[in-house]
């Protein structure tokens, strides 16, 4: 046999087992369950001392404090359910546990948690993901066991499309688009934007669409719009495109982890258009990456779901008691996930039984819950219809800017 | 022609970082005929270390260059040192036991080493699974570029480069001048002869794990200290394919090849990156998306035009 040969034959034997490794996680599932597919659904034991309810959150990797802020809320949601005595149903009261699995920030692991979830028939509900990829590649097996799922934060519109199990206590991106391109239009007075994207992300795809039809809609003009990855180190090459654009703003709706990275690389090849981006920036490891406070990120926007410094009084309420009880303020992702649990209790409450059909049906029902995050009513599309604020990062502190509407 | 010479820049200096893990690939298979897969978590490893000595030599932000690179020095060393250590023990354990089994064996052990090392990272006592980031080595901002004309460059791209060429001048100088170097390249010449001559294999072996260990290694640090770039223990995948790649391109085996591979790599990268938008008509091609497929696709041109690399050495089989 031929030396170089089989060198060219083994490396590519050796590329693929790497490709293979290395991507093998990202593919968004086909089979999504179609709303109405009931002959798989798994049975529930409903001979039960205490409600079970499942979380599975990113409480490690890429993007940990999502995991781990979300789930401060939800077991300090459950703490002042359990204080109470429980959930009422039928007449007695029901204390609650919360399972909670860690997807690593993996979208093939949270879907190994969701088989695992829906075969636990003491299970009444689940709460989870933050990132829209993760929920979505998990939601199909909740359908297809008929589990209600509620997403405290995932913001793409696909999540929820998965079929009618699947409920989010957020806005979602179209919305988040708007609110970015009101802001930048009207506050911030910009009519060049550049926008960066990660392709591979369902979140950032879906928001980037969404900035770019509603500012165009308002007369905007796109500088540019180029994507990246985010385990890529150098992100010059996109930037450099941006600063040839001569954008006036650059819009990033990518996560916390890269965004620092690409903020200090833009302001080292001398980018001084504001920043801006969306929820996924939301987190307390943000300023961290960018240099610190006062770093690359100073001065720059995001929307968000929530700030603590709003001036509401069931905020700040709700940041009063939080901070007595744990220290430190809530941030947005703890005020969500608390939403979540919340509003997962109530709906049990007036289901008046832990059985998942009446449960998800007591749950399409929400009309005008007064949550933290604003006062949520479920869709059609179980969707929460609610508003949304812009946040400007001073420091290592995200200070509230603007509340946003929705749309009429 | 300012945006062609910025993009050419970046590119030499994402391409250096490649060169210096594609340094270690294309070493071992010299000596060895292996592919070693564990190489790129060397890399990730060599970064992690670094983060840790950072913290230990409390490195803190400087005012200028100098004083940085005053910083750096030691970090490098200790990440080196670290990995040169887990290069050893990788070839002492995973490999020379399997020295005589049949080549596909030892690929397989490759891959498993590769998976246990990424796999022992993420557990919590390890370096666990959140992002870390390296302080601040070297001044950075808007005020450590160095301006020229409309190219801007940045402080922390030339000591990438500076760095990363310093060390290939050292490997180079080690290999074609010193009598290990000159065992070595016995030993990849013809490794059963080069035992029978005297020259002691199993050393030579180890010698060329220890200096890809240590060039990963300062990769890692490079990568860590200079882009600003999040650490994960799972960063080594995608950097050590691409480097993996840049050595296959260049020619498996030849030491030029890894670094015309990697610079290639690194340059062809930015290129795409930094394309603008294609239009034919309502089609918008947008060129950054598909920077990996770039990289197979010059891969499989290159397999296909010389199967053994630009600069492999097309040697039939003696029978």
């Amino acid at each position: 046999m031929n030396n170089t040969v089989r060198v060219g034959w083994m490396s590519a034997l050796a590329v693929a087992t790497l490709v293979s490794i290395g991507v093998g996680g990202c593919k968004a599932p086909k089979d999504g369950g179609a709303a109405g597919e009931t002959s798989t659904k798994a049975t529930q034991n409903l001979d039960v001392k205490t409600i079970k309810v499942g979380e599975f959150s990113s409480m490690t990797g890429e993007t940990a404090t999502f995991g781990q802020e979300s789930d401060a809320g939800i077991q300090y949601a459950l703490a002042e359910i359990n204080a109470a005595g429980g959930i009422e149903v039928g007449g007695k009261k029901y204390p609650v546990t919360v399972e909670l699995q860690d997807d690593q920030s993996k979208a093939e692991e949270a879907k190994t948690v969701a088989v695992k979830f829906a075969s636990d028939a003491d299970i009444v509900a689940v709460l989870g993901e933050v990132a829209s990829s993760r929920s979505k590649t998990a939601a199909p097996e909740y359908q297809r066991a008929g589990i209600p799922m509620i997403s405290p934060s995932s913001t793409n519109p696909d999540v929820t499309k998965v079929g009618d199990y699947i409920f989010r206590v957020c806005f979602i991106d179209p919305f988040q688009g708007y609110i970015m391109a009101k802001f930048a239009k009207d506050e911030l007075k910009l009519t060049n934007v550049a926008v960066l994207r990660d392709p591979s992300q369902d979140y950032s795809v879906g928001l980037a669409d969404a900035f770019i039809k509603e500012f165009t809609g308002m007369g905007g003009k796109i500088a540019t719009d180029v994507s990246y990855k985010a385990s890529d180190s150098d992100f010059r090459s996109q930037l450099g495109q941006v600063k040839n654009a001569n954008a006036d703003g650059v819009f990033i709706p990518g996560y916390y982890g890269e965004v620092g990275t690409i903020a200090r690389q833009a302001r080292e090849i001398g980018i001084k258009a504001p920043l801006m981006g969306g929820d996924g920036w939301d987190s307390s490891e943000l300023v961290k990456g960018a240099g610190g406070p006062g770093g690359a990120l100073e001065g720059s926007y995001f929307s968000t779901h929530y700030s603590a410094s709003e001036t509401s009084k069931r905020v700040q309420d709700f940041v009063a008691a939080y901070k007595k009880a744990k220290g430190t303020e809530p941030a947005a992702l703890v005020a969500q996930g608390y939403d979540a649990m919340m509003i997962l209790a109530d709906a049990i409450k007036r289901a008046g039984s832990f059985e998942r059909a009446k449960v998800r049906q007591a749950l399409a029902e929400t009309k005008n819950y007064d949550a933290v995050t604003g006062r949520i009513t479920l869709d059609e599309n179980r969707n929460a219809n609610k508003s949304g604020v812009v946040v400007q990062i001073k420091g290592d502190k995200f200070v509230y800017t603007k509340t946003i509407e929705p749309k009429q | 022609m300012d945006q062609f010479l910025q993009i050419l820049i970046n590119g030499i200096q994402l391409g250096s970082v490649y060169v210096l893990i594609a340094l270690g690939y294309t070493m071992v298979y010299g000596v060895l005929r292996l592919i070693n897969f564990a190489h790129s978590d060397v890399f990730m490893v060599g970064s992690f270390v670094g983060f840790y000595a950072c913290g230990w030599l409390k490195v803190s932000a400087q005012k200028t260059v100098f004083a940085g690179l005053v910083q750096l020095l030691p970090v490098l060393f200790i990440a080196m040192a670290a990995c040169v250590l887990l290069g050893l023990l990788i070839e002492r354990f995973a490999y020379r036991p399997l020295r005589r089994a049949p080549r596909l064996t030892a690929l397989i052990t490759a891959i498993g080493v590769s998976l246990f090392i990424e796999g022992a990272a993420q557990l919590p006592f390890v370096f666990g699974v959140n992002p870390k980031f390296y302080p601040e080595i070297l001044p950075s901002g808007p005020d450590s570029t160095i301006q020229a004309g409309g190219i801007t460059i940045s402080k922390h791209q030339l000591v990438m480069v500076v760095v990363s060429a310093i060390l290939v001048a050292v490997l180079w100088y080690i290999v074609q001048k010193t009598k290990m170097g000159k065992a070595m390249r016995a030993v990849s010449h013809d490794f059963d002869a080069a035992g029978l001559m005297g020259i002691p294999t199993d050393n030579v072996i180890a010698f060329t794990f220890s200096i890809g260990a240590a060039l990963a290694a300062a990769g890692g640090v490079l990568f860590g200290g200079l882009t600003f770039k999040s650490l994960l223990p799972l960063m080594g995948v995608q950097m050590g394919l691409k480097a993996f790649v840049a050595a296959v391109v260049g020619g498996i085996g030849s030491i030029p090849g890894a670094m015309l591979g990697g610079l290639l790599m690194g340059i062809s990268e930015s290129f795409i990156k930094g394309a603008p938008h294609i239009k034919f008509g309502t089609t918008d091609f947008d060129p950054s998306r598909w920077t990996d497929a770039v990289a197979f696709l010059i891969l499989i041109l290159v397999l296909l035009i010389r199967p053994a690399g630009l600069l492999g050495k097309n040697t039939p089989e003696k029978v």
